[in-house]
This record gives structure tokens, C-alpha cells and sequence, in this order.
């Protein structure tokens, strides 16, 4: 199910947003064009971001506005990117992070 | 090294207001930073009418205010870098400044600012129960950033931990974007926030548990998402009272449990701090002029205690034309004049039963104000 609300009783409609894609775990999805890569996870009901370092615990959004870091990926090879104020890029390889998200850090 | 007359961190309210007023009294060079990808900090998640008089844009969405604030920034010429963080201070004011590049990366630059301002807003609290960290366990800001600013939903079903404005605020929005509110849960006797909200949730059938707080949360949904919610009475110590237990099914839980003050900045510096319940915890001391005890840093907003978004508007208004009056662009009576303006507002906003707890404060915050330490 899409998570996009597409008609808002204030909000209005999107006046033809550009959709790009960008790849996730692998997987393409669609996104908006400049919406964080965590806007465009949702919409796909993609909760987790990553996984914790010392107990391997799922983590996902929690404050939504890069001051806790639950969100953290790894996006285009770079670890620790708070995807909630990261804009989409037509392209982007997005992967969940696992521990730190460096080589050693594995499934 | 770059130079700039006035450094402010944060574009939220009370930045983009300090930047304006600064510009308008004559500053030259004025640059906000900010973290986020846009600015207007937590204003364009508002898309509620606030409430007031007219002097303080009541009936205005909060969205609108920001866009108006922004549009003045722009035409008065105020600089902006977003995706940019400020990470600290060297003495005499020289900041260190992580600026997001065009391309997405990241370039430290080292500034030094004659003046700086601090207006970082605030930060949700948490509540801790088994489960809390469960994914589709978020603030309740979370959320209204998601459904408000990005469009999208953060989950379906869910449950909202706290009823003060915040959480009946979020808690109707959500419904707005069309997520099922299954009830929402308040460990006071009473409803924490305005009636007029309170009223718009009762009136949608949606359940308000006074009394009640969250035992657990499971996450045996897709990916160790939230799946169910236990609630709980307490007692009058907020104990749990077992037996009283009443599960929900859910995929995303809400926490609406006040804010605090984002300080880290302010703790960098030698500034001195007290602490205030009211306002969220450790607070920097202030004088009238929003000045802190480390000389030519300001602070506004709330990083000074956390309040809404017109008094922060105020605050940064005051520390803009303080800023100006330090920076030698207009005189101490016309800057005195000006401010007596803005504080005059700033009181009224402070009235009432909900501003007068504020008002206290705001009081104790500044009456601890040692002065500004010598240069």
C-alpha cells in the first residue's frame, strides 16, 4: 500500500511533483524529487533504516528532523547519513546500515 | 577565514526573525545556517490556525507565517546555508561550520563572527517503556513532519502518548492525512492542552484514556515493526495498577511529552546555564536584551525555554535589533525604543492561564542573569 497522501483537506494536491528513482537494498522505488530518501521509504512502508551495533536492534524514524540518528543509511557508499534531511537524487543507492555500516559491520 | 558581522544558527522562527530584524536596523552581512534541507524550522509543519490576537498573527497558519518570514528574509538579502551545521566554537567567536555543498557533500569552514546568535528550538522528550524503541515508535513531531511537510504517512493505526497541544494537535492532523487514531493516552487526570482541540478529537469518536500510560509495545510486525500496544491505569504515583490492562492493535505509537531545549551549542560555550522545569530543563541565563553571560553571543527561542513558535519570533526579534545595537548599526535609545516595542508584545503573549506559567519562567531564567562577563 502507498503511504502517499495525495489529496489534503488543507494541503491541497501535489501540483505534478518529479518522480525519479533511486534503489533501495537493491530494490528500485520510486521517490520525489528533492523529498528525504526517508519521505520516499515510507511511502513504501519501508521502517527500518538500520540495525543497532552491539544487539543488532531494527531501528526507524524517531524525531524526523536529523537530531536523533535512528535514521541513519548508507547512501551512495557514504555511512551515517540521517536520511530524514537528505534529499532524493535521481540514482541513489540507498542500503540499510548494519552496526557502524563500515566493512567489518556485517548482517 | 571568512568574516561575517552576524552569525545565526538556526532558521526557524526565531533565526529568520533575528535575521530580519538585524537586516532591517542596517546590518550588512547577516548569515543564518541550519541543519535542515529547507528553512523555517518547525513552521511549515503547522498547518493549524494559531491562536491570539491579532498583533500576533492569529488565524495565521504557521506555514503561512513561515513563508512570509522567508520571503522578507530573501528580499531583505538575508544569506542562507542549509544542510549545514554549525559543530562549535573556538574562542572569540570563531565557529566552526560543516557547510552543505551544492553537490551533497560537506566542507568545513571556519568563520569568525563578530556577533552570534543561537536559535537551535528544541528537541522532543521520550518516554521509556518495554518496547520503546521499536521502529514505528516516533515523536509525535515526527510524524506531523511526515504527513504535513513530506505528504506521507508514517503508519496507519495509531496510538498517541500524551494530550497536551502537541499531541491533540498531531493527533487530528493525522486523521486529516487520513490515518486511523486508535486512541490516545494521558498520565495526568486531565486533558493536558486547549479544549477547543480536545473537543475536535472527541467529536471523531477517537478515545482519550486519562490516568493511562504505556505498558508495552510489541513489534511482531513486517521487519520488527509496532504491532500491538498495551495501555495501562496508574495510580496517583503513576504506578502501573495491574489488572487494568487494555491492548490495542497498532502499527505506530506517538509520543507527545513535551520538548527540551537543544542546548549542545550553548554548552560549548562559557555560558552560563540554570535550570527550569517548565521550560524543559537547562536553559541559558539572559538579560532584556537576550544577551547571554559570554560576551556578543545571543540566544532566542526555545533554546531558552521552550514556549511556541510567536514568542520564539519575538525573542529572535529582540536579539536581531540587539545584535544590530552591538554591531554599531543603530543607536542604544533607538535600539531600547524598539525592543521595549517587541518585549511589550512578548508579555502578551505571556497572559492567561497557559502564558502565565511561561511568564514565571521566563522571570526566573533572566533574574538569574549574573551579567555579561568581561570581554
Amino acid at each position: 500500500m502507498c503511504m502517499r497522501v495525495t489529496d489534503h483537506v488543507i494541503l491541497g494536491q501535489d501540483v505534478d511533483p518529479k518522480m525519479i528513482e533511486i534503489t533501495v537494498d537493491g530494490q528500485k522505488i520510486p521517490a520525489k524529487e528533492g523529498e528525504p530518501i526517508l519521505a520516499a521509504l515510507l511511502a513504501q512502508e519501508i521502517m527500518v533504516n538500520r540495525y543497532t551495533v552491539k544487539r543488532n536492534e531494527p531501528r526507524g524514524l524517531f524525531c524526523g528532523i536529523g537530531q536523533c540518528t535512528d535514521c541513519a543509511m548508507i547512501v551512495d557508499g557514504r555511512a551515517n547519513v540521517r536520511t530524514c534531511i537528505t534529499p532524493a537524487v535521481e540514482g541513489m543507492i540507498v542500503e540499510t546500515q548494519y552496526g557502524y555500516g563500515g566493512a567489518d559491520d556485517v548482517k | 577565514m571568512l568574516n561575517k558581522q552576524l552569525l545565526i544558527v538556526g532558521a526557524g522562527p526565531a533565526g529568520l526573525a533575528a535575521s530580519i530584524e538585524a537586516k532591517k536596523a542596517g546590518v550588512k552581512d547577516v548569515l543564518v545556517v541550519d541543519i535542515n534541507m529547507k528553512p523555517g524550522g518547525q513552521l511549515f509543519k503547522q498547518i493549524h490556525k494559531f491562536f491570539g490576537s491579532s498583533a500576533h498573527r492569529a488565524g495565521v497558519r504557521g506555514m503561512d507565517t513561515g513563508a512570509a518570514m522567508l520571503k522578507e528574509a530573501e528580499e531583505l538579502g538575508v544569506e542562507i546555508w542549509l544542510n549545514t551545521a554549525c559543530v562549535g566554537f573556538f574562542d572569540e567567536r570563531v565557529a566552526c561550520i560543516e557547510k552543505g555543498m551544492p553537490d551533497g557533500s560537506k566542507q568545513i569552514v571556519y568563520m569568525k563572527a563578530e556577533k552570534i546568535i543561537i536559535a537551535t528550538g528544541g528537541q522532543e522528550n521520550v518516554v521509556r517503556f518495554k518496547g520503546w524503541t521499536t521502529p514505528g515508535v516516533m515523536g509525535a513531531g515526527a510524524a506531523q513532519t511526515m504527513i504535513n511537510v513530506n505528504k506521507v504517512k508514517p503508519g496507519n493505526k495509531i496510538v498517541m502518548l500524551g494530550t497536551g497541544n502537541v499531541g491533540l494537535i498531531v493527533s487530528y492532523q493525522l486523521m486529516q492525512a487520513g490515518c486511523d487514531v486508535v486512541c490516545l493516552v494521558e498520565a495526568a487526570p486531565g486533558i493536558g492542552g486547549y479544549g477547543v482541540h480536545a473537543s475536535k478529537i472527541s467529536r471523531a469518536g477517537v478515545p482519550i484514556y486519562t490516568k493511562h500510560t504505556i505498558k508495552e509495545v510489541k513489534g511482531n510486525g513486517p521487519n520488527g515493526r509496532v504491532s500491538e500496544v498495551t495501555i495501562v491505569e496508574i495510580d496517583p504515583k503513576f504506578q502501573h495498577i495491574e489488572g487494568t490492562e487494555k491492548t490495542f492493535e497498532a502499527d505506530t505509537v506517538t509520543l507527545a511529552a513535551g520538548l527540551k531545549p537543544v542546548s549542545d551549542l550553548v554548552r560549548l560555550q562559557d555560558i552560563e546555564l540554570v535550570f527550569n522545569g517548565p521550560f524543559g530543563g537547562w536553559v541559558p541565563t539572559h538579560n532584556e536584551k537576550m544577551e547571554t553571560t559570554c560576551p556578543g553571543i545571543y540566544v532566542a527561542g526555545d533554546t531558552t525555554g521552550v514556549e511556541e513558535a510567536n514568542t520564539a519570533l519575538e525573542e529572535g526579534r529582540v536579539a536581531g535589533v540587539s545584535a544590530a545595537e552591538a554591531l554599531g548599526a543603530i543607536s542604544a535609545a533607538d535600539a531600547e525604543a524598539w525592543r521595549a516595542e517587541i518585549w511589550t508584545r512578548l508579555d502578551g503573549l505571556r497572559m492567561g492561564p497557559f502564558g502565565e506559567k511561561r511568564a514565571i519562567a521566563k522571570k526566573e531564567v533572566m533574574d538569574a542573569f549574573p551579567g555579561v562577563a568581561e570581554a
